[in-house]
């Protein structure tokens, strides 16, 4: 099975249609101009997404990791991945339903008199970002937890019998030696977020075009497949960049 | 520290993880409440509780038959794809053939692969050897998707000690086969088992493949996707909330015997 996707990955470069192998797909990615700014959209909605998630999921991680007591953190952190295997699709659209116009922040917020009228939060990037900062931030805390809970207690220990404050002991020696479930789940992230078609095509609302909605375009409507292979093998490009950019870091495991 | 600034920080602290909770929960919990909508929409305010769009749900005859094809493609899936991750994983542990290392990584390297090129993919090779989406083809492609988890799964469970159990067995004069059929799987029968519920979740969960390899009979995700074109409806969240009860429920089966089997050999 391994070897069926390989082999098709290999194949669909190209024309499939036309059969004459050419790179003319290729051509029509880097000048239409719409690929590329789908791939940039992409691309920052991905970078705002890491972000966003790391800086959300790091302090959870930490309080759980290091201030609640050992036997409440297996239970937390079973209960804080809990929503990750709600379907995907219905995740999105439970989203939907949180930020729709007249769904439930907009009316909470309107009756706590925050806002006068109901703005539109749904159908827009943030809505996707929204939706997978949600995911991810699971993801990510998992990762990250399972860094900090590797640090022996005695380095920080030693760190504060030096005389170093509480600010330095995590800057210097926590934040560091948490470093590998940081990149991991910032790499999962971007794998995941960049190859997601359903967020942004549900909760993103149209206004922009997304690598992997483009894909799909090409795929529904227009029925030009190879065309899409094309963009399929700039996402895998894409994904396989950060890797071996990444892949030194890719570990969990103490060293 | 003082003892002020200390309560301080405690209280700060569960703020931020109450918050977090809140943050996660919040779809799925808005998900839940609404699909008891005693109204016509699935916004605020809640107009009181009835099971009305779980009656609606279960009286809906195309979603009732996605929800078979569900079932079915997730069965069959992932029976075979544990089946396949298991022969996999013994004939990699137990006979070490060359580049064992190598054809490792090449069995587990989808797993970084997005679904929608995997699918892509796949819809290509189908239609150019001449077969039609159906039921068949999101089979196979939910097998190629969950087989590098089910392997992974199953290796992880693998050990020297079974390997010598094995081999006390075919001294004892086992062929093969028995030595497979009651001494190999029943060893392994946890790791099997997780990686069939797994599998099995994964298939049930999973969109985009289902998407590109379906026509007419399609499965409940795929269903739940279009009846979103028709506006936000209780229906579809009563959907949702039956996906996410049994999502759960198996992981919870699954959870409760890889602990079954930590505790046993912890004895």
């Amino acid at each position: 099975m391994g070897f069926v996707l390989v082999f098709s990955l290999f194949r669909r470069v190209g024309g499939a249609i036309d059969r004459t192998v050419t790179l003319d797909n290729y051509r029509e990615i880097i000048d239409g101009g719409v690929f590329l700014t789908s791939l940039r959209s992409s691309l920052e909605v991905v970078a705002i997404t890491v972000v966003v998630s790391l800086l959300v999921a790091y302090p959870f991680a930490y309080i759980l990791a290091y201030r609640v007591p050992q036997r409440w953190q297996r239970p937390l952190l079973i209960l804080a991945v809990l929503p990750f295997w709600t379907s995907y699709v219905v995740r999105s659209y439970s989203w939907l339903l949180v930020l729709a116009k007249n769904g439930v922040v907009n009316q909470a917020m309107v009756n706590s008199g925050l806002i006068s009228s109901p703005i539109s939060l749904a159908n827009s990037r943030t809505a996707t970002v929204i939706g997978f900062v949600h995911f991810f931030t699971m993801l990510v805390s998992l990762t990250i937890y399972a860094s900090l809970t590797q640090i022996p207690e005695s380095y920080r220990k030693a760190a504060r019998d030096l005389g170093a404050s509480s600010a330095q002991t995590f800057l210097r020696i926590t934040l560091p030696l948490s470093m590998p479930g940081v990149v991991v789940g910032a790499f999962l992230t971007f794998v995941l977020a960049i190859g997601d078609y359903i967020t942004p095509q549900i909760l993103g609302g149209g206004n922009e075009l997304l690598l992997p909605q483009a894909i799909m375009l090409q795929v529904q409507r227009r029925g030009d497949f190879p065309l899409a292979a094309a963009l399929s093998v700039l996402l895998l490009l894409v994904v396989g960049i950060v890797y071996a950019l990444s892949a030194r870091h890719l570990t969990l495991e103490r060293r | 520290m003082t003892a002020v600034r200390r309560r301080f920080g405690v209280l700060a602290r569960t703020a931020y993880v109450v918050l977090v909770y809140l943050f996660i929960f919040l779809p799925v919990g808005v998900l839940v409440l609404f699909s008891f909508q005693d109204g016509q929409v699935s916004v605020p305010p809640l107009k009181g509780l009835s099971l009305r769009w779980y009656e609606a749900l279960f009286a809906d005859g195309r979603m009732m038959a996605a929800l078979r094809n569900s079932v079915l493609v997730g069965l069959v899936s992932a029976t075979i794809c544990t089946a396949l991750g298991f022969l996999a994983a013994y004939a990699l542990a137990r006979y070490r053939p060359r580049g064992a290392a190598a054809l490792r990584a090449l069995l587990i390297a989808p797993l970084g692969v997005s679904y929608l090129v995997i699918g892509l993919g796949l819809s290509l090779a189908f239609s150019e050897v001449g077969i039609g989406r159906s039921l068949v083809t999101v089979t196979i492609g939910h097998v190629v998707i969950n087989l590098p988890l089910a392997f992974a799964i199953v290796l992880s469970q693998m050990n020297e000690r079974q390997a010598h159990i094995e081999k006390a067995a075919r001294d004892l004069g086992a062929g093969e086969l028995r030595v497979l059929t009651l001494v190999t799987v029943p060893l392994l029968l946890p790791g099997i088992m997780a990686a069939f519920l797994l599998s099995f979740t994964l298939s049930w969960d999973e969109f985009v493949i289902a998407l590109l390899l379906t026509r007419f009979d399609v499965t409940l995700p795929v269903e739940i996707w279009s009846a979103l074109r028709t506006g936000l409806n209780p229906k579809t969240n009563a959907a949702g909330t039956v996906v996410f009860a049994l999502s759960v429920s198996l992981l919870a089966v699954a959870y409760w015997i890889g602990r079954r089997r930590i505790g046993r050999q912890q004895r």
